[in-house]
């Protein structure tokens, strides 16, 4: 059976900043891996090059068995070899992200079938069927034909959650989806997010809720200064945490 | 050795074009520089001084000095400046009582046309300038200075002008672009800047593509000075932009 | 008064070729902002290309079209276009005649290459303005370049470009003024020949300029509900 997802041996520099150095992890189907770590740790790197948005410097991303193909270019860049390749996986891999990025120009149900009707090729009528089925499941049927501009930041993003939902990915990427969220707000988040990990999807969720990453996920990587510091199951990092760094890093995140 | 020698020594033809001739003329439509740059400054001057007035009339509560505003500034940015020109030039002519009045002197003079019809149009424009400055200075940076007590001249020298002109400073370096290639039409009305000359020495020699090659390059020179002019006012009246500029 | 005799239409007055010229003018606008927009496209992209020879090309374009007198870029493609073709004729073909392009077509070309440099400075602040996340959301649900192209970023530039396009629209308008020098019988011309039969020049240019307020403020309306349709959707700040 394979790995929902495998990274090998990622590597990644923004100029002379090295962000990300060496970082290997794999999720099995079903798991919900959180990746904690203080800002300028690479997080959020490590989650774009999942799905190619930052293409790495070096390394393996297998998504579902398939790698993602990659060369070397004139300049001596790595690079995508296939971008058919890279759009069709994509379609298996949604990404939220923390500032929603809901295409403005659209309506609320629009955005969520775009992808299901455009990239997919799915027939229209199905895909509003499911589109509204997945804004009644994050709580926003009523707001379907509203523009983005008039709902709040929570509603927002649990639009920009359905619309990942509607091509139905196998890896969901959360990317600080709460980050830029009122305080009030950020539980109706979370609370959708805990549901889409109770059905079973796979996500791997780059976060500072800590309280999330206690309760719900599978697995919590600890990263810092692009490596992988410590990394296991939630009651190993947060009650027995080994390294000096993540200790540090827990009691100045006490929302716990 | 001296410069007729310079152009001697070039080819007669290049490209089709006759390099000799380009070279003899330039001094002569460097000439035209001289006036061209006169119409631009004395305009820009008195222009931005009447576009202050207009500003001022445009936000005062009186009414009736908001009309005269409103209506100065659609007629002169809703019609292009070679009709103004013409009207003032061409145009006042029409009227005996124009032609027996004190102003004759002054309105059968191409200059003084030339330099009213630039003024006005500058004054317009710059006054929409002045007024988008203005009401660009973001509204909190207002109420902050009045919560500490700040009103009135104070407030206006210390907070809202400062920070209006450097909001128009790009657009009113813009104008002032416009302004120099605005002085090229009152070549129409026989005034001699630089492409009045141009027009006067393709007439003799006719060859227009290579003299108005040449005087465009002037042009092109004179506005990338004025460009790098307004680059330094940036940088001198705005830095706190520049470094904003520098860690996007 | 007089003016008004000289205004009439039919034989006797001149209203009736004022308002041809009218059109003229309306037609050689629209047809240089179309072929403005079209080299806009072109030069657009050369600025935006990661080539920096390429982006030269756009740059050079819009640096010294804008800096140069509308007047000079007009004489030197009436008088240059003529040539050249002809240069290019007599060593091709041999043909040694005068060739004279159709008036309207310089005229267009010239107001077009005017306007297509404004309208590029529009297009490219319009495509950076476009946020960067929209671009990103598209990618990470798959679709490939074209699909963004045409379902994302272009409803999102026309957004941004419309009130410069506008502007350069009113600009367009007014630069055909320019074009009397051609001897195409647009509005200023026709003023121009008016005024020089009938030796009341205010008349015929009061007239000339009523009649671009009029186009001016036409334009106004129709580009402020275009904003309006374009912008739906959005809250204005």
């Amino acid at each position: 059976m394979n790995k929902a997802l495998e990274i090998n041996h990622l590597k990644k520099s923004f100029g002379d900043l090295e962000v990300l150095k060496d970082i290997s992890l794999n999720a099995e189907k079903g798991d919900v891996i959180c990746i904690i770590g203080s800002s300028g740790s690479g997080k959020s790197t490590l989650l774009r090059c999942i799905n190619l948005l930052d293409i790495p410097d070096s390394g393996e991303v297998w998504v579902n068995g398939e790698l993602i193909k990659m060369s070397k270019n004139k300049a001596g860049n790595y690079y995508p070899q296939d971008q058919d390749q890279v759009d069709r996986i994509r379609t298996k891999l949604a990404m939220v992200f923390q500032s929603f990025n809901l295409w403005s120009h659209m309506t609320v149900i629009q955005n969520v079938v775009e992808a299901p009707i455009h990239v997919q090729k799915i027939d229209k009528n199905k895909a509003n069927k499911l589109g509204l089925e997945l804004l009644a499941k994050v709580g926003i049927t009523e707001k379907a034909d509203q523009f983005p501009s008039s709902l709040s930041g929570g509603q927002q993003q649990r639009v920009a959650i359905a619309r990942a939902l509607a091509i139905e990915p196998d890896i969901l990427l959360f990317d600080e989806p709460t980050s830029s969220l009122d305080p009030e707000l950020v539980g109706e988040v979370l609370r959708v997010m805990q549901s889409l990990a109770e059905e079973g999807r796979t996500m791997i969720v780059v976060t500072h809720e800590m309280g999330f990453a206690k309760g719900v996920a599978s697995q919590v990587i600890f990263l810092h200064n692009g490596h992988i510091e410590e990394q296991g199951t939630p009651d190993e990092l947060f009650n027995a945490p080994k390294s000096e760094r993540l200790k540090r890093f827990l009691e100045s995140n006490l929302a716990i | 050795m001296n410069f007729v020698d310079f152009c001697e020594s070039l080819p007669n033809e290049f490209l089709g074009l006759k390099v000799q001739l380009m070279c003899n003329s330039t001094p002569k439509l460097l000439g035209g520089v001289p006036l061209t740059i006169e119409l631009v400054l004395i305009s820009l001057l008195i222009g931005f001084l009447l576009a202050l007035g207009l500003a001022l009339m445009r936000i005062s509560k009186n009414r009736f000095l908001n009309v005269i505003s409103r209506s100065y500034v659609f007629y002169f940015r809703g019609t292009p400046l070679l009709v103004q020109i013409f009207l003032i030039y061409y145009g006042l002519a029409q009227f005996d009582f124009i032609k027996e009045s004190f102003v004759w002197p002054f309105f059968r003079e191409a200059y003084w046309c030339g330099i009213l019809a630039l003024t006005l149009n500058t004054a317009a424009y710059t006054a929409e300038i002045i007024r988008g400055g203005l009401q660009s200075v973001p509204y909190g940076q207002i109420e902050s200075a009045r919560a500490i007590g700040m009103s009135g001249i104070l407030l206006y020298r210390r907070i809202i002008l400062p920070i209006a002109f450097r909001q128009a400073l790009p657009a009113y370096g813009n104008e002032m672009i416009l302004m120099v290639k605005g002085t090229s039409l009152v070549s129409t009305i026989t005034l001699m800047e630089i492409t009045g000359i141009a027009r006067y020495i393709i007439a003799k020699y006719w060859t227009p593509v290579e003299i108005f090659l040449v005087a465009g390059v002037i042009y092109l020179v004179i506005n990338f000075l004025v460009t790098q002019i307004i680059k330094y006012a940036e940088i001198r009246f705005t830095p706190y932009l520049e470094h904003a500029k520098k860690t996007r | 008064m007089d003016s008004f005799i000289l205004l009439r239409f039919g034989d006797t007055g001149w209203g009736d070729e004022m308002l041809r010229a009218a059109i003229v003018t309306i037609l050689v606008s629209l047809s240089a902002m179309a072929i403005g927009l079209l080299v806009s496209v072109f030069a657009t992209m050369s600025k935006l290309s990661s080539n920096g020879f390429i982006r030269s090309i756009g740059n050079t374009y819009t640096t010294v079209v804008r800096g140069i007198p509308e007047l000079l870029v007009i004489y030197l493609l009436y008088f240059g276009a003529n040539n050249a073709i002809m240069g290019v004729a007599k060593k091709l073909f041999g043909y040694n005649q005068y060739i004279e392009l159709p008036v309207f077509l310089i005229a267009a070309i010239a107001v077009g290459i005017i306007s297509g440099a404004y309208s590029t400075e529009v297009l490219r602040g319009a495509f950076l303005a476009v946020p960067k996340g929209q671009i990103e959301a598209s990618k990470s649900v798959g679709m490939n370049k074209f699909l963004i192209f045409r379902r994302i970023l272009i409803p999102q530039v026309m957004r941004y470009a419309l009130p410069g396009l506008g502007n350069v629209w009113q600009l367009t308008l007014k630069d055909t003024a320019l074009i009397m020098v051609t001897g195409l019988v647009e509005i200023m011309r026709q003023a121009h020949i008016a005024s020089g039969s009938t030796y009341s020049p205010f008349t015929f240019y009061i007239t000339a300029a009523l009649l671009y307020l009029v186009l001016t403020t036409a334009s106004s309306r129709v580009l402020n509900s275009a904003e309006r349709w374009a912008n739906k959707g959005v809250r204005r700040a």
